[in-house]
């Protein structure tokens, strides 16, 4: 049975082996921080970064994670103690329903990471480079995060103030 | 989802032995496990198996069967030595799913075909011998070369594309033995076996795939699709070419969205090399890529769309104007 560091604590699970690590972090651990969109790994509701990655939890078993530490929007801040990332969030308005949200954060947060890392995308003109992270380049390293609200320049913002 | 039983493979050998399927990032297969179009009853986990490396080899890189798809796309010698490779590893999916995709499991990812993702619908992928649908059905995302009767399926891979244009070499361990399949190999036509996608018996496991010596020239990955990012490609093409005083001195093309197989024509290379760059030529290596093409109604735009896409890209690297 699988036994993950959620948010800084060791936490073990009896659960099936068909259990997504969606499913665990919302149904087993009651962090419903995490949301479901999909399913299918076409919308990005419930990203969630693991071993310091973002990854897509719905398309992903929660044994295949047994050791595995990850950080939901639950750990990134509180309300009374909001990340950065968090914060500019709210600032910028960058929501409306708020159902993308959780998942939007985590991803950028990590995102932020991987532009620091000196990782390109698919909008990078010469790959050898490590481009600033322009609008352009937000919007391409974010689109695996829809917003069926379409907060996308308010997101943009919130992520380019955070980055800079 | 089915009921299955899920193991964590100690070695390559255990992978292979555990007369399981392999359980890589699983963007893929539980995908098609939660439709139930994927029904294994055993699992095999192979995310920790020591495959993880990118490392110098025969002049070239071997990469690992689990090096993530976002790894590889990030490798400094990726980026400046096979930025083809880069640039089609990035034009793919999103960031979420590059950081769980696999070098292995995005060679064996299954065809986007809507009758082959619904299990109400008779689709000989999916069900051999219950017919196929796409034909006269909807199939705007279908192939333009090397159909069958039997399947009009597409291969819906980008990293493939470049890696045939790059003349990569997969690496695989089998109950007989370890073996070597070019990736222009790899992946087969459909004809009336389409259940198989590609050479892969049930037991083999892919270990690396390797890249030959890098190629002087310039590289280009060119995604026609209907939105500009996280989807699919209707066409796209990995191209390498080399000019020198004028004339094209060398040139590598593979294509993608058109096959059931990334689409590798050697006679698109020698119309190419040694002229100088025209319209007219390019006409002429369209000619050759498209001379069997069959389109199937919604998807026959893709002809000329192909035509136009080797124009673009040709231009581009050639410097001609087109
Ligand atoms: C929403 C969405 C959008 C996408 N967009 C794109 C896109 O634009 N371009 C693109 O190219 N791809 C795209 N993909 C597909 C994605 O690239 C693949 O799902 C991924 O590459 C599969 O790799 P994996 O490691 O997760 O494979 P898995 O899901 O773990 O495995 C897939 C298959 O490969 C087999 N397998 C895995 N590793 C091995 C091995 N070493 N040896 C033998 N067999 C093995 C498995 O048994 C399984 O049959 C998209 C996916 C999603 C969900
Ligand atoms: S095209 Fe191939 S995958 Fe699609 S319905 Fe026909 S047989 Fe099935
Ligand atoms: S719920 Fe995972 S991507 Fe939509
Ligand atoms: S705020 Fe409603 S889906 Fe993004």
């Amino acid at each position: 049975m699988p036994a993950l560091v959620i948010n800084g604590t060791l936490r073990s699970f009896d659960c099936d082996e068909r259990t997504s690590l969606l499913d665990l972090l919302r149904n087993h651990a009651g962090l419903t921080g995490t949301k479901k969109g999909c399913d299918h790994g076409q919308c990005g509701a419930c990203t969630v970064i693991v071993e310091g990655r973002r990854i897509n939890s719905c398309l992903s078993l929660a044994v295949m994670h047994d050791g595995d530490e990850v950080t939901t929007i639950e750990g990134l801040g509180t309300a009374t103690d909001l990340s950065p990332l968090q914060r500019a969030f709210v600032s910028h308005d960058a929501y409306q329903c708020g159902y993308c949200t959780p998942g939007q954060i985590c991803s950028a947060t990590a995102m932020i990471e991987e532009a620091r890392m000196g990782w390109p995308s698919a909008v990078t003109d010469d790959v050898e480079t490590s481009p600033e992270l322009s609008d352009n380049e937000i919007r391409e390293r974010m689109s695996g995060n829809l917003c069926r609200c379409a907060a996308y320049p308010n997101i943009v913002a919130a992520i380019r103030e955070t980055a800079a | 989802m089915k009921a299955f039983t899920y193991a964590r493979a100690g070695s390559t050998a255990d992978a292979v032995a555990a007369d399981a399927m392999k359980i890589a990032g699983g963007t893929n297969l539980l995908d098609l496990m939660k439709l139930e179009v994927e029904v294994p009853r055993r699992l095999v986990d192979i995310n920790r198996l020591p495959l993880a490396a990118i490392e110098p080899a025969g002049g070239g890189l071997r990469i690992g069967a689990v090096v993530r798809n976002s790894d590889l796309a990030a490798d400094i010698r990726v980026r400046r030595d096979y930025a083809v490779l880069s640039k089609a590893l990035l034009a793919g999916a999103s960031g979420q799913l590059r950081n769980k995709a696999t070098t292995g499991g995005n060679l064996c990812q299954r065809t986007r075909c809507g009758y082959f993702t619904d299990t109400a619908m008779p689709c000989n992928k999916r069900e051999p011998g219950s017919g196929c649908q796409a034909i006269g059905g909807f199939n705007r995302i279908h192939a333009i070369l090397g159909a069958s009767d039997a399947c009009i399926a597409t291969y819906p891979g980008d990293m493939a594309v470049a890696m045939s244009a790059l003349d990569a070499v997969v690496e695989i361990e089998g109950t007989a033995g370890s073996r070597s399949v070019a990736v222009r190999d790899f992946h087969r036509l459909p004809g009336n076996t389409p259940e198989r996608d590609n050479v892969l018996e049930a037991d083999d496991l892919i270990t690396a795939v390797t890249l030959p010596a890098p190629v002087p020239g310039r590289h280009a990955y060119r995604k026609v699709r209907d939105r500009s990012s996280y989807a699919f490609a209707l066409v796209s093409i990995a191209a390498v070419v080399e000019m020198d005083a004028g004339r094209i001195a060398s040139a590598s093309l593979a294509f993608g969205g058109l096959a059931h197989k990334p689409w590798h024509d050697p006679a698109i290379a020698e119309i190419l090399i040694g002229k100088a760059p025209s319209k007219a030529l390019f006409d002429k290596a369209a000619d050759v890529l498209l001379a069997g093409a069959q389109g199937q109604g919604a998807n026959d735009f893709k002809i000329p769309l192909a035509r136009r896409t080797l124009h673009a890209v040709l231009a581009e690297l050639t410097g001609e104007t087109a």
